[in-house]
């Protein structure tokens, strides 16, 4: 079983804006980890949108090292502890500061394995936020606004047989998630119980009837 | 240049940068852009990171990249030397001298400090400890 990043440099006030990793990252983790002997055999383009900490890029980049692992945060502090925690746990990745991956679309198509662990608790829609910690959580009405605002770049990003792998919690109707992108099949591959938070992992593959189009 | 190496606990930062195969995936995305690739790279720091070599890799990015863009890249930050103009058409390319000197541009020459110059705005994103910031002012969107 691989260790699970660490992230010692999050206790300093500097990361105070920075979502440490918590229950529903170790779900993300483990899902990962268990999955990619099977499902996601060997991915050269893997991309991380929200990658806060950079616990999950960076166990992504242990997990496969001959792949080119991109991290992708809105907020910039994050994107430096992205950075910071691949470099403690002496991995290679790539770290950029946009918005649910804006100027990153020549990558449309080509992403093998995509992971998005959202701010997914329920709020109101005014907190919903550009930056800072709020929005590593705040997700507004069913906690759904970011997500769906990502699911259909999700379907974009991903390359034929790529994977993608969201999370989230009950509230945000994930049997719903799964069938509410066109091009995209979900099917909940994981749930846990975190104290009052019912946690899911979604994993999305691309239709394959689908034509040919981006 | 910033050294490379590190001193038992206390490393310099020499882990955060851009490298060329990460700006091949950037682009500009101001209202009203039409092509917002490439970005153009200036800089005035610039540092060299030893990565193992996996000739594997490369191959297999090598039909996911931009290979003009690269090589332009390449030859801005002055280590374009030895960089075909045109990548083969022959899909078991495996020419090990070739592929390092395409491993060595694609992955070791990184950026620290610099900017990525949107092709038709002018817009310049800044590029700083190695992490380029795409996000847009609301009134560019």
């Amino acid at each position: 079983m691989k260790p699970t990043p660490l992230t010692p440099h999050l206790r300093s006030t500097a990361y105070s804006s920075v979502y440490p990793p918590a229950e529903d990252t170790f779900l993300l983790l483990d899902v990962l980890e268990e999955h990619v002997t099977s499902h996601v055999t060997s991915p050269l383009i893997c991309l991380e949108i929200g990658s806060g900490s950079g616990a999950v890029t960076t166990f992504i980049k242990s997990l496969y090292p001959g792949a080119f692992c991109l991290a992708v945060d809105i907020n910039p502090v994050a994107s430096r502890a992205t950075r910071e925690t691949a470099r403690l746990n002496a991995q290679d990745i790539d770290v950029v500061c946009s918005d649910l991956g804006s100027g990153l679309e020549m990558l449309y198509g080509k992403v093998d394995l995509l992971v998005f662990n959202p701010p997914y608790v329920v709020t109101e829609s005014t907190e919903v936020s550009n930056g800072g910690i709020e929005a590593s959580w705040a997700g507004g009405i069913d906690g759904r606004e970011v997500i769906d605002r990502f699911l259909p770049r999700a379907r974009k990003f991903l390359a034929p047989s790529g994977v993608f792998y969201l999370v989230g919690v009950q509230e945000n109707r994930p049997e719903e998630i799964c069938t509410s992108v066109p091009g995209l099949i979900g099917c909940i591959v994981a749930t846990r119980k975190a104290g009052r938070e019912k946690l899911w992992v979604i994993k999305f593959t691309r239709n394959k009837q689908e034509s040919n189009s981006s | 240049v910033v050294s490379t190496q590190s001193t038992g606990n206390y490393f310099i930062q020499t882990n955060l940068r851009m490298k060329l195969l990460t700006h091949n995936m950037l682009k500009s995305h101001c209202k009203g852009v039409v092509n917002g690739f490439p970005l153009k790279i200036t800089s005035n720091q610039v540092d060299v990171k030893e990565i193992e070599f996996n000739p594997d890799f490369i191959s297999r990015m090598l039909s996911r990249l931009d290979w003009t863009v690269f090589v332009q890249s390449a030859n801005l930050l002055g280590v374009g030397e030895g960089l075909p103009d045109m990548l083969p058409e022959d899909q078991d390319f495996d020419d090990e001298d070739v592929l390092k000197k395409i491993h060595h541009a694609l992955l070791e020459v990184e950026v620290i400090e610099g900017e990525l110059e949107c092709p038709e705005t002018g817009r310049k994103f800044p590029i700083s400890k190695g992490i380029p910031d795409l996000r847009l002012n609301e009134d560019e969107k």
